[in-house]
């Protein structure tokens, strides 16, 4: 979820506004926009009344996205005036039918304050366009004045104003002076002028924060479930393994060792044969339980934390890999893990899909956020949708508000990027960096 | 033959002063922690350790790192590593100072006694000796194939075994040839690899570092 920043009428300073003479230009297409918002929302309101009747369902649910499209535009033409970006509000549709769906959306506060922030355009929005136009046009008229007057029937423009009067040439340049204070006027208050037009949209069109809850929240729990639901497969896994390997081979290693026993003073050769076979069960059940711990919780990450870990892996690869870590110091071992397993994810991915014989990795921690990438060379075309991996790996991370990024063109090259918030603690000098 | 032991496990600990005295290996020290292991390692100056990577007190890789301290300080001191599990990185940080005198072997390996007590004394003479896990790896790798690309598969096969730490005797009992055979090998391969005639071991440290590409 992108951060919003807070929601006051208060324009962002440091933000370099536009241009004055583009802001003309917006404050024309946003002012005849906000009447067509008019027409919007009105036909939003009649064929919602018109739901119970049947027909203005399907309408309403037809004109629901181009009423939310109309007004995420505003939100991104809003958002440039102010300089930062507002979200989009509206919560996710759940599955089901229109029934559920209507209720989602007439549940949404963001499909009430859409239309709230409609009306509000169309009055207090369209005041501050015309504001901005009036002002242009006072400047062009008052400053342009003794030629229309010139140029115009004689006493068409004659006017009494209360100190002095224009009915000729000469006192016509009388009136310059209005137009440069409406230079002035225009000057000093037409940016903040779309400033508060824009503060308006940004009031009205951002996620409550009780929107933002409720979103925090759906992803919160569709995370969590996809870590139990892993957490548990992977148990599953660990268990199905300790029992069809090593506990399997440590029996038949206690068989042989008990015939060996039976038999060693009849047949010491048969007894020795039968040794044989217990160190080769016992020999296969370490390498088992090895693997096992492999994939569980790598030795070498314990040894040698995230960078150690991902060289080691990097070194042992087919591959060829370019390795450039900066990491000041340690992870909590959780996101270790989490982070260890995602890149040698990928990286098996370069292995087993790409076709490629290099590879990059770069891990970097600026303080805030762990950013890893590898990037291949090779066919590409690998995409979120298809691979279970990748799923994986958004899986792993999503259990820490990390994120997946995934940029894969047919034919290469492949950069996946993966980000995760955390901190780090005992700091460590080690910027590595080596081919492997 | 003096040799240090540190491994935090009781134990193995005893297991292996039990294996190695009975061959009749002396063990002068015994330690259960990384910076004992770095003092008996300066002080006693055995003819050979056997360390086990993970040590107290960090239970990371405190045993390696003791252990590539002490080569430092002294140059070639025979190390025979002993782990859990190997890693091609590990190994790499072991051969690098090209001294040769270097073990890196899976625990497991202690259960052919007498292999494992050969292997012992091939690390204090200076040899390499090395897991048969990582030469597979390190064979996979393309980049590591092109200075190796002219031996011929017999020549590689011999080539890992010997990185394996094996002699020309147990090579050719390994491969089924006479021991002549494996000797002419083994001199083809330095040939390929450019090793001028010298004493035989130290060529076949080279060798083996050749192809480890450190």
């Amino acid at each position: 979820m992108a951060p919003t920043g807070e929601h006051s009428l208060v324009p962002a300073r440091e933000q370099r506004s536009e241009p004055l003479f583009e802001l003309i230009g917006w404050a024309l297409v946003l002012g005849v926009l906000s009447e067509i918002g008019i027409l919007v929302a009105v036909v939003f309101l009649v064929s919602f009344a018109l739901i119970p009747l049947g027909a203005g369902l399907a309408v309403f649910l037809a004109f629901l996205p181009f009423q939310r499209s109309f007004v995420d535009w505003h939100r991104t033409r809003a958002g440039r005036i102010l300089g930062k970006e507002i979200s989009r509000p509206y919560l996710p549709l759940p599955q089901g039918n229109w029934l559920t769906q209507l209720r989602a959306i007439t549940h949404d506060p963001a499909t009430w304050r859409d239309l709230a922030w409609l009306l509000a355009n169309a009055t207090l929005g369209l005041f501050l366009c015309v504001y901005v136009l009036a002002l242009v046009s006072g400047i062009i008229w008052y400053l342009c004045f003794p030629a229309i007057y010139f140029f115009s029937p004689d006493g068409l423009f004659d006017i009494d104003y209360w100190y002095f009067a224009v009915n000729d040439l000469t006192t016509s340049y009388l009136v310059l002076p209005f137009g440069i204070a409406f230079l002035l006027l225009f000057w000093k208050t037409s940016a903040p002028a779309m400033r508060l037009y824009a503060g308006l949209a940004d009031k009205l069109l951002s996620p409550t924060q009780s929107s933002l809850l409720t979103m925090r929240v759906r992803e919160l729990s569709e995370s969590r479930a996809d870590t139990v639901d892993t957490q548990a497969a992977e148990l599953r896994r660990i268990e199905r393994d300790l029992h069809d390997g090593a506990q399997a081979r440590l029996v038949a290693l206690g068989m042989s060792l008990g015939m060996a026993e039976s038999v060693l003073a009849k047949d010491p050769a048969a007894a020795q044969s039968l040794l044989a076979e217990a160190r080769l069960a016992n020999s296969q059940a370490l390498a088992e339980l090895r693997d096992l711990v492999r994939g569980v919780h790598p030795p070498v990450l314990a040894e040698r934390g995230l960078a150690g870990a991902v060289e080691a892996f990097a070194v042992a690869s087919p591959l060829e890999t370019n390795v450039q870590i900066d990491i000041p110091g340690r992870l909590d071992p959780p996101v270790e893990s989490a982070s260890y397993f995602a890149v040698v994810e990928a990286l098996t991915n370069v292995i087993k899909h790409s076709g490629a014989t290099r590879a990059e990795i770069r891990l970097r921690h600026d303080g805030e956020i762990l950013t890893m990438q590898v990037t291949d060379h090779g066919a590409g075309g690998a995409d979120l949708q298809g691979g279970t991996g990748l799923r994986g790996i958004q899986r792993r991370l999503g259990a820490f508000d990390g994120r997946l990024d995934v940029i894969s063109p047919v034919g290469g090259p492949t950069v996946v990027t993966m980000e995760l918030p955390c901190v780090l603690s005992s700091p460590r000098i080690s910027p590595s960096s080596g081919t492997a | 033959m003096r040799v240090v032991i540190a491994e935090d496990l009781a134990l193995l600990r005893d297991g292996l002063i039990r294996l190695l005295t009975a061959h009749g290996l002396e063990v002068v020290e015994a330690v259960d922690n990384g910076p004992s292991l770095l003092r008996a390692l300066l002080t006693q100056q055995p003819d050979v350790a056997v360390v086990d990577v993970r040590l107290p007190p960090t239970f990371t890789d405190e045993g390696l790192q003791a252990a590539i301290e002490a080569r430092r300080q002294i140059p070639g001191l025979p190390v025979l590593v002993l782990s859990q599990h190997v890693e091609q990185l590990y190994a790499r940080e072991l051969l690098s100072d090209r001294n040769g005198g270097v073990g890196y072997l899976l625990k497991d390996s202690v259960f052919d006694v007498d292999q494992f007590v050969e292997r012992v004394r091939q690390v204090a003479g200076g040899g390499t000796v090395m897991d048969p896990d990582v030469i597979a790896r390190l064979l996979a790798k393309p980049k590591n194939a092109e200075p190796l690309a002219q031996l011929t598969a017999r020549e590689r096969e011999v080539l890992s075994l010997m990185a394996e730490g094996r002699s020309n005797a147990a090579i050719s009992a390994r491969l089924f040839v006479t021991e002549k055979t494996v000797g002419k090998h083994t001199h083809s391969i330095f040939n390929k690899l450019g090793l001028a005639q010298s004493e035989d071991d130290n060529r076949r440290v080279l060798a083996v570092l050749a192809y480890f590409n450190t």
